[in-house]
């Protein structure tokens, strides 16, 4: 770390100090193996913990994938690509996840952008960040509590039991594709709506006016403007949503009800009930394959929409 | 549209509402509302599982919080100082412990503990001079180091980014006037990335405190506030939960306006 540390260092020491003329020359060797030492004390509990916490767990997970199932549960050493071989045997929770995952973003979306549209270009502009907290403040809440609430929402003493006054009876709601569908929409909206929000309210306005100006119908103004110069925040909402519901756990859990599962129960299932520790690893790294292509797509796309300029969220 | 962002922010927060309104019911079931009482409070309150459940959280949350923000910080100052290469492969890791989902995170990092106990505790066992020798296991520590991983990571790139639009004029001027490199970093750096670290702070600490699927994984025989929750609600929930779930969000509530109201005072000030 230090190594690669040094060359640009003395780059420094030279090149980026122009203005301080005045640097004694000779105690240099020694400021340039402090300035050395003391980057190298900077990255070395950040590189500690993402060798210890991250790479050796995938490393470990990738051995574990290869292996075999020991008979009482656990791994037992092998080299074997049975375990991936075997992934077809959880095909209804890779349907589910990819399905449900690009639907659940793309719903997502549809319900985010006029939010995103209304704060950053309709909204008075005093409330425009009281409305803006509001929109994060739900995320301060256990999500957890959250869904939970939805449980009840749609269970049967919520809107089952308030449409059956009206007659229509013996709907099920909970435990469908239907309410984890909407768990996801409301679990992962704020995360949706500040991108869009960040890229909408950049938007030069003087363009918008311009477009008018030249006779443009405020349907084309908007696809031709408002909505293509929105697209790096579109992308970049979608692809965050996506990459996190591909792992998502708690949604389908309870409200799915065991009926909807996603790779993450599967998961879930592989290592602390069947404790099947190979298999399951070969499904973990199965899906963070997944992810590693999906963003990558997603980069693509986001840097041809946008000509070459990249939106980050954070 | 109007009406439409009316019923998106109507949705948002009718199921808090719910909870909220539950917390505050007579009867036994987070079901049926019997009627007001503020009884689940106080039987929250006194009730040794849940309230050591929500230590464990805050405990956990902190810790991990405040050595992500240590950590997180060292990095990016660190990361300012070294070669592309080192740079791409620090940004690297650190997306990818950002990326990958908490499961993933979860099942690996039990996996790989569980293997380096095996190999560690008979060793431990092995060297140590008296009958009783430290086992290592799943607990505070492992559920700590998960999730200040992803802490960790979330604060570097936001101190990162904070010092890269950092006015680099100001610290050479310092350093021109003769100021050694410790009082440059205190009253010139420190006090503009603060804002970032402080931000990273509360973003690691509310992720903590609400993750479920890491510490379900490594916490061994812990017990944190969301599995406490989620093993309830498959018993069958009482407004205990909802009490202790108000209580939460009244004090993060306070807490971010606390933040905000912060933030706000201190932008005047160069």
């Amino acid at each position: 770390m230090s190594e690669t540390g040094h060359k640009p260092d003395q780059d420094n020491a030279t090149g980026g100090r122009k203005s301080a003329g005045s640097q004694p020359a000779f105690p240099m060797r020694r400021s340039l193996f402090r300035k050395n030492l003391a980057t190298a004390l900077l990255l070395a509990p950040a590189a500690l913990w993402l060798v210890v916490f991250l790479v050796l767990p995938f490393v470990a997970i990738a051995i574990f994938s290869v292996g075999e199932r020991a008979p009482e549960g656990g791994y037992q050493a092998a080299l074997t690509f049975a375990q991936y071989a075997n992934l077809p045997a959880r095909a209804t929770a890779f349907w589910n996840t990819m399905v449900l995952a690009p639907v659940g973003a793309l719903a997502c979306l549809l319900v985010a952008y006029p939010v995103a549209y209304y704060l950053a270009l309709r909204a008075p502009q005093r409330w425009r960040l009281i409305l803006l907290a509001m929109i994060v403040i739900p995320f301060w809440t256990s999500l957890l509590m959250r869904t939970y609430a939805w449980m009840y929402i749609l269970g049967g003493r919520g809107i089952p039991a308030l449409l059956a006054y009206v007659g229509i009876e013996d709907l099920r709601l909970i435990n469908t594709p239907g309410a984890v569908l909407l768990g996801i929409v409301y679990g992962y909206l704020p995360l949706m709506i500040l991108p869009i929000y960040v890229s909408l309210e950049r938007l030069d306005r003087r363009l918008l006016e311009a477009s008018a100006d030249l006779g443009a119908t405020p349907l084309s103004t908007f696809l031709g403007v408002t909505l293509r110069l929105s697209l790096p925040g579109v992308m970049t909402g979608f692809s965050l949503v996506m990459i996190l519901l591909l792992g998502e756990y708690l949604i389908p859990t309870l409200l799915g009800g065991g009926k909807v599962f996603f790779i993450g129960n599967a998961l879930v299932d592989l290592f602390l009930q069947s404790r099947n520790w190979p298999f399951g690893s070969a499904i973990a790294i199965t899906l963070v394959l997944v992810s590693v292509v999906v963003l990558i797509v997603a980069n693509r796309i986001s840097t041809r929409l946008s000509g070459a300029r990249r939106v980050d969220l954070i | 549209m109007r009406a439409f962002v009316v019923a998106v922010f109507a949705f948002l927060y009718l199921p808090i509402a719910l909870v909220v309104l539950f917390s505050f019911n007579a009867g036994h079931h987070a079901s049926e509302f019997t009627g007001f009482s503020v009884q689940w409070y106080g039987k929250a309150l006194s009730n040794p599982f849940l309230v050591e459940a929500l230590k464990n959280s805050l405990f956990i949350a902190t810790t991990s919080a405040l050595l992500a923000a240590f950590c997180g910080t060292a990095a990016a100052l660190g990361l300012q100082r070294v070669g592309a290469r080192t740079r791409a492969l620090f940004d690297a890791l650190l997306g990818a412990a950002i990326v990958v989902p908490g499961v993933v995170i979860g099942i690996s990092t039990l996996v790989a503990l569980v293997q380096l106990f095996a190999v560690v505790n008979p060793f431990l066992a092995s060297v140590w001079p008296t009958d009783q020798p430290p086992r290592l296991s799943l607990g505070y520590g492992s559920i700590i180091a998960a999730h200040g991983l992803f802490s960790m990571a979330l604060v570097t790139m936001i101190v990162g980014t904070r010092l890269a639009s950092l006015d680099r004029n100001l610290v050479e001027a310092s350093s021109d006037l003769y100021a050694t490199p410790l009082t440059t970093f205190h009253s010139i750096v420190l006090p503009q990335i603060m804002p970032a670290v402080i931000a990273g702070f509360l973003l690691a600490f509310t992720f903590s405190f609400d993750d479920f699927i890491i510490a379900f994984f490594v916490a061994g025989a812990q017990t944190t506030l969301p599995i406490y929750v989620f093993a309830s609600i498959r018993r069958g929930v009482t407004p205990e939960i909802n009490a202790i779930a108000t209580i939460v969000l009244a004090a993060s509530v306070l807490l971010v306006l606390l933040a905000q109201w912060q933030l706000g005072r201190r932008k005047p000030s160069p």
